[in-house]
């Protein structure tokens, strides 16, 4: 990919980080780097879409052991699980034999699992030997008539948050508009209601999260007509372009997508979360008002009212025993305040929260909740976190799985909540999850066995 | 004579070779108060990262030299010497490895000279061993890494000396890749029990063996082997390697210190432990120690009880080759048949396997192969258990990465004892698959009264012409 390519994609008008001197994506410093690569989040924005045939065109180490790394659930084809890499050799390197063995290789893959699309992904190596990626791709949807799309993500191009854009931009250049959406089998929307179709992106159904709101979804007639990605099947991301109303979900590395789909097709789009009780009905609030139907409104608005009265009950039991508890929360961009909202509707005292990946937009609503005095970490260091543990006796440290062995082996009860994580904490219910999972850790008589003194220790 | 099927489809599928990167950082991670840096993209550490930390539970110090869209071009020389003098001021280790990957290896980087200008310019550093080691991505396995970072330890970090046996009650174990943490201390308690101290390189028992450590946190592996320890290597009595793969390294350690050499392609079943024993009492000029002559006659137990169930069952076997190799002598031991065996990668000693023939290829391979001849049971790594779901066919988990079970690198497969227990779970595997002849009831006989039947309804499979 050319340099220019790329600065203009760093360069997101719709991103507020795009403001002032702090990129979003800034150069990573030697010997002081945590997270992925580019390549890495590009899988990790399009992984999840089921029925695709996902080749990593590189050596080894780009593949080889990651594949079916990530718990994004499926309702039915399971081919994005089936890890495939050219596992490129050194004669296949000296020699400038990559391009020829991916072609033989996409070959391979249409002819052994018929995928409904091959996404070929560049890695640091074959994007350094100069395969070239397009061609090959071109050339072997010519001749075997599958999609093949070319994920141009190599790692060194930069961090995970520019992989997610480009995985976006692939989409949208390659993907969404090729396919109009299938027709609503009659017979399933009651009388008088009417179907919206609208979108997803960002949403990866981690742990089969969006599972606890789909019926909702349903339920009001607001059809997904595509996602990015979550259980998403090749055919419904090229149907994108006809939504209606688009949702970003918890992310800001595929604003992109959303950007451009209401450039091309003027489809108004918003940003919400299904983290927490007030942001999972804020999410149903906005689409009824973006799609303006007085109805749908009307419905929602039902729903939200017993699905709440639903959730406050089964959360009351916990809501005891979580009151007055304190967290330490270390979690990226928007999910910093929407999580904080969360915790704080079960009475958790947020005692400070990470700020890496916010904008001073969810600085401000941070401020909101917590107070002008909130703690933020604007890093992952993970010595400062333990140490506020301790000042702040906190009961629990909320983080991702980078994250986990800070505590534990601090001896800090710990709960998962980034994208590795095996529970789903989406919607109603997985607020409910949440509560329970807090519960277990926070109560959990093994604590005191971790930090009394053995008998024969003075402590 | 084994036939070495090679590699012949251009798509690796549900790939079961991890990089040789990986396979070094993992020797490093042995290592006390230790952090590898991968001279690669961050992307590079964070995959290597997240598969060590599921497979060991247990937080993984490691680093990256970041290698960006500049560096991958105009070269990553100073990412190297940077990144050194970073992780030095941040981390203060003991050792930093420094294994490339296949993007810096293409770059074309050297990393020898590159360290050397680290050593000009940070004198300040001087106390912090550095061990570079070339593993590019596309040549060699996990295994090949991981022995290429330990003699690249010796070779760094053990003086050139003639005082081989000045301490008589010391031995050096080079530790192969296939060894968990729980095996090395199976084998330490064994030499141990010897009257022998045992200097264990690189030592994952110490580090990885998954412990809750008195300090709260730390940047650094806390345990491993010292680096004391690794440069008194040369005074030891004997060298014992355990795996084929550091036959290599064995060679530098006997060329630079005169240390005597015992080699073990492993530490499986009866006759690999017997020859670590023998070798062991006659290093000591001890007897055995009546306890592990008790072990000893247990697996002398073990495999007549087993023999029964295992004896010419068709197992079904994916790894590296070092692991092959190890269960391959074990099960062919209590006359186990070798029926599928799948390697990550070539390796000579592949030909010695107990077996008509090897595939070296990926889990796609394995799964299509064990369709056809249905093993009674599988071993491998978590990638095999929707193959062992999909052909419903137990599975024994061995191997790397181990990502679904806890415990893995705790286990124990060596020694008198390992080889007990894993000939138990074996068998325990294959006996809870048994199946007799489907019941059958003759046209004849008469109809079972109300009351009589448990429930079963027995189908019947022939009439009378």
């Amino acid at each position: 990919m050319k340099q220019a390519a790329i600065a203009q994609l760093l360069d997101e008008p719709a991103c507020p980080h795009n403001k002032g001197s702090k990129s979003g994506c800034a150069r990573p410093v030697p010997g002081a780097t945590a997270g992925g690569c580019t390549f890495d989040g590009a899988q990790i924005a399009l992984l999840p879409i089921t029925d695709v045939a996902h080749i990593v065109h590189g050596p080894i180490g780009c593949a080889g052991v990651s594949w079916d790394n990530r718990g994004a659930g499926t309702t039915g084809a399971g081919l994005y699980r089936v890890g495939m890499t050219t596992d490129l050799t050194e004669q296949d390197i000296i020699m400038g034999r990559g391009e020829k063995r991916l072609f033989h290789a996409i070959k391979q893959a249409i002819d052994t699992y018929s995928p409904a699309a091959v996404f070929v992904y560049a890695t640091c190596v074959s994007a350094l030997i100069g395969d070239d990626l397009s061609a090959a791709c071109k050339a072997a949807e010519a001749r075997w008539g599958v999609p093949v799309v070319p994920v141009d993500a190599a790692g060194f191009y930069g961090t995970k948050n520019l992989g997610n854009r480009i995985a976006g931009e692939t989409m949208l250049r390659h993907v969404i508009g090729t396919r109009e959406p299938d027709p609503i089998p009659s017979g399933i929307v009651p009388e008088g209601v009417t179907v919206h179709d609208v979108a997803l992106v960002g949403e990866f159904n981690i742990a089969g999260e969006f599972w606890n709101v789909a019926p909702l979804f349903d339920e009001l007639g607001l059809r997904i007509v595509g996602k990015i990605s979550g259980d998403a099947r090749f055919r419904e991301v090229q149907a994108m372009h006809r939504s209606r109303c688009n949702m970003m979900v918890c992310s800001k590395s595929l604003l992109n997508v959303a950007r451009k789909l209401k450039d091309r097709y003027g489809t108004p789009w918003f940003e919400g979360s299904f983290y927490g009780v007030r942001d999972t009905s804020q999410a149903f609030r906005d689409f009824a008002r973006v799609l303006g139907d007085a109805d749908l409104i009307a419905r929602t608005e039902a729903m939200i009212a017993r699905e709440e009265a639903k959730v406050d009950a089964e959360l009351e039991p916990y809501r005891e025993r979580l009151r007055g508890r304190k967290a330490l929360l270390y979690t990226g961009g928007v999910k910093s305040w929407s999580v904080v909202s969360a915790l704080q509707d079960l009475g958790i005292e947020v005692v400070a929260t990470g700020v890496r990946k916010s904008t001073e937009e969810d600085k401000a609503r941070i401020r909101e909740l917590m107070g002008e005095n909130a703690v933020m970490l604007e890093n992952g260091n993970a010595r400062r976190m333990i140490d506020i543990c301790k000042t702040e006796n906190a009961d629990v440290m909320i983080a991702g799985g980078r994250n986990m062995y800070t505590a534990l082996k601090a001896r800090i009860p710990f709960l998962h909540i980034n994208q590795e994580r095996e529970y789903a904490y989406a919607g109603y219910a997985g607020m409910v999850e949440l509560a329970r999972r807090l519960v277990l850790t926070i109560e959990n008589p093994i604590w005191p066995a971790m930090r009394d003194p053995a008998p024969w220790e003075e402590d | 004579m084994v036939e070495i099927l090679k590699r012949t489809k251009a798509l690796s599928v549900r790939p079961l070779k991890s990089s040789p990167t990986i396979g070094a950082a993992l020797a490093f991670l042995g290592m006390d108060r230790a952090i590898p840096m991968l001279h690669g993209a961050q992307g590079c550490t964070a995959f290597a990262k997240v598969v060590l930390i599921q497979h060991f539970s247990d937080p993984i110090p490691m680093q990256t030299t970041a290698i960006d869209h500049t560096s991958a071009v105009m070269g990553a020389d100073e990412n190297v010497v940077e990144g050194l003098a970073r992780v030095c001021v941040d981390a203060e280790p003991a050792l930093i490895g420094l294994p490339t990957t296949g993007l810096t290896e293409t770059e074309g980087a050297d990393i020898q000279r590159t360290v050397r200008e680290f050593r000009a310019r940070y004198p300040q550093h001087a106390d912090v061993a550095v061990v570079p080691v070339s593993t590019p991505d596309y040549v060699g396995s996990m295994e090949s890494g991981f022995a290429a970072a330990t003699k690249a330890m010796i070779d760094v970090l053990v003086p050139e000396s003639d005082c081989s046996g000045r301490r008589a009650n010391t031995v050096n174990l080079l530790a192969g890749p296939s060894l968990t943490p729980g095996d090395i201390e199976e084998l330490r308690d064994l030499i141990a029990g010897f009257g022998l101290h045992a200097i264990v390189l690189p030592d994952l028992s110490g580090s990885l063996d998954g412990h809750l450590a008195p300090c709260d946190h730390s940047l650094v592996t806390t345990g491993g082997t010292r680096l004391e320890d690794v440069r008194a290597m040369g005074e030891a009595a004997a060298t014992l390697v355990i795996g084929s793969a550091l036959y290599g390294a064995a060679e530098l350690l006997a060329t630079k210190t005169g240390v005597p050499e015992y080699r073990f392609a492993h530490a499986m079943g009866l006759r690999g432990t017997d020859a670590i024993v023998a070798a062991l009492s006659e290093i000591s000029g001890r007897p055995v120690p009546s306890q592990v002559r008790r072990h000893r006659a247990r697996l002398q137990d073990a495999m007549m009880d087993s023999h029964f169930l295992l004896g010419t069952a068709p197992v079904g076997i994916s790894g590296d080759p070092e692991m092959l190799m190890a269960f391959g002598d074990l099960l062919a031991s209590v006359g186990a048949e070798l029926a599928v065996v799948v390697a990550s990668d070539f390796s000579p000693v592949l030909r010695t396997l107990p077996a008509d023939r090897v595939k070296i290829g990926d889990l796609e391979d394995f799964e299509a192969m064990a369709a056809v001849s249905r093993p009674a049971v599988l071993i491998g790594n978590s990638h095999l258990v929707s193959t062992a779901e999909e052909l419903d066919i137990p599975l024994l988990r061995a191997g790397f990465p181990l990502s679904d079970i806890l415990g893995g690198q705790q286990r124990v497969w060596v020694g008198y004892r390992g080889g007990c227990q894993t000939l138990f779970d074996l068998s325990n595997l294959v006996l809870a698959r048994h199946h007799g002849p489907a019941p059958y009831r003759s046209v004849f006989s008469s109809p079972d009264l109300p009351g009589d039947s448990h429930g079963q309804a027995i189908e019947t499979r022939g009439r009378p012409h």
